[in-house]
């Protein structure tokens, strides 16, 4: 992004965050239906400056980085097949891995909530899984929180010294965690129990959504690991380009 | 083979048996959606009568068969463009070293 955008993202941010606070926000995916209205909107307004910033970072990546375009086709191709993977959890149900860690961590968070938001239609328009009403909520969730927890996960673990495929692997797996444990809390922001309010409902959709994940986090961190060792071999060029390869991955560790 | 490989192999079957445990050790289940569940916990907390969605689906698949046969396709897709990438990325090295 260039000066200019930024200035333009951050207003826009400043506007959305203003208007999604006045409808009260008294505060995996939401089914259609499930979200008052007023929750629908809120969540909808907070994931406009996530796609400007998307949009304005997708637009350089297409024009500055022509070669590294099939690493990002295939970024978006990997959060299109993990979410069609239901996977049996230890709770007894089964969830589905979120794979927007990869592309958040080459191509930066922002770009994932575009290419997030394009699985979250398909699912929602052809399979009922999601929905319209509550694509603003899942969009946050899955295409804006969870890739930039995992993005922020990556950094700190490399601060720390940790070696880069462990740092994807905690990556991925904290940011598809995340993005349950923001489902959770959108969902006990819209029904707080009677006793308790939000905290104990959100310590029950937990129980649902986070516990039955932890499995499926991990391996979507093994998975995203795997997928990033193979295109450290063979994308080099592409990834130093997009400056995923300082350093390079010491493979032998 | 390196030891790269054996690595990923070990990894692909630890994902494996972490997918696979769950079927054997719980016998009663069906293994739903979590989103189900959690439409039966909005209706505990609603006061215990079912909750009725005020918006539904504009398209819903008439019935498993169809819905598989979307998630297959939705699967597909992305497999094939992701296995189409690591193709030309794999053969476009292998010709650009020689």
């Amino acid at each position: 992004m260039n000066k200019k955008q930024k200035k333009f993202v951050v207003a826009l941010a400043i506007i959305c965050l203003g208007a999604s606070i006045t409808p009260r926000v008294n505060a995996m995916h939401i089914m259609e239906g499930y979200l008052p209205l007023k929750f629908c909107i809120a969540w909808g307004i907070i994931c406009i400056p996530f796609f400007a910033a998307g949009y304005f970072n997708l637009k350089r990546i297409v024009t500055e980085h022509r070669k590294a375009l099939i690493v990002l086709a295939m970024c978006g191709a990997y959060a299109f097949v993990l979410s069609a993977l239901k996977i049996p959890s230890v709770t007894g149900s089964s969830s589905h891995p979120t794979g927007t860690g990869l592309g958040a961590i080459l191509f930066g968070p922002s770009v994932m909530s575009i290419l997030g938001v394009i699985v979250l239609l398909f699912q929602a328009l052809l399979l009922a899984h999601g929905g319209l009403t509550t694509l603003g909520a899942n969009t946050f969730s899955m295409a804006i929180a969870g890739p930039f927890v995992a993005y922020a996960v990556y950094k700190l673990s490399l601060k720390c010294k940790l070696p880069k495929l462990t740092a994807v692997f905690l990556a991925a797996a904290l940011g598809d965690l995340l993005t349950y444990c923001v489902t959770s809390l959108q969902l006990a922001l819209a029904y707080p129990a009677e006793v308790g309010g939000v905290g104990a409902s959100m310590v029950k959709f937990m129980g649902i959504f986070a516990v039955t994940q932890v499995p499926i986090a991990i391996i979507e961190g093994i998975v995203t690991a795997l997928v990033v060792m193979t295109l450290s071999s063979y994308a080099g060029n592409e990834l130093k380009e997009i400056g995923f390869m300082k350093g390079g991955i010491k493979n032998e560790q | 083979m390196n030891s790269n490989g054996k690595k990923a192999i070990l990894l692909i079957l630890l994902c494996v048996v972490i997918a696979v445990v769950p079927l054997i050790v719980i016998k009663d289940s069906e293994f739903g959606g979590s989103d189900d569940a959690a439409s039966q916990a909005i209706s505990q907390l609603t006061g215990g009568e079912e909750y009725t969605p005020w918006f539904s689906p504009v398209y819903e698949p008439p019935g498993g068969e169809t819905e598989s046969l979307l998630f297959c396709l939705q699967a597909a897709l992305g497999a094939g463009i992701f296995g189409y990438g690591i193709g030309v990325l794999k053969e476009r090295r292998k010709y650009t070293k020689e």
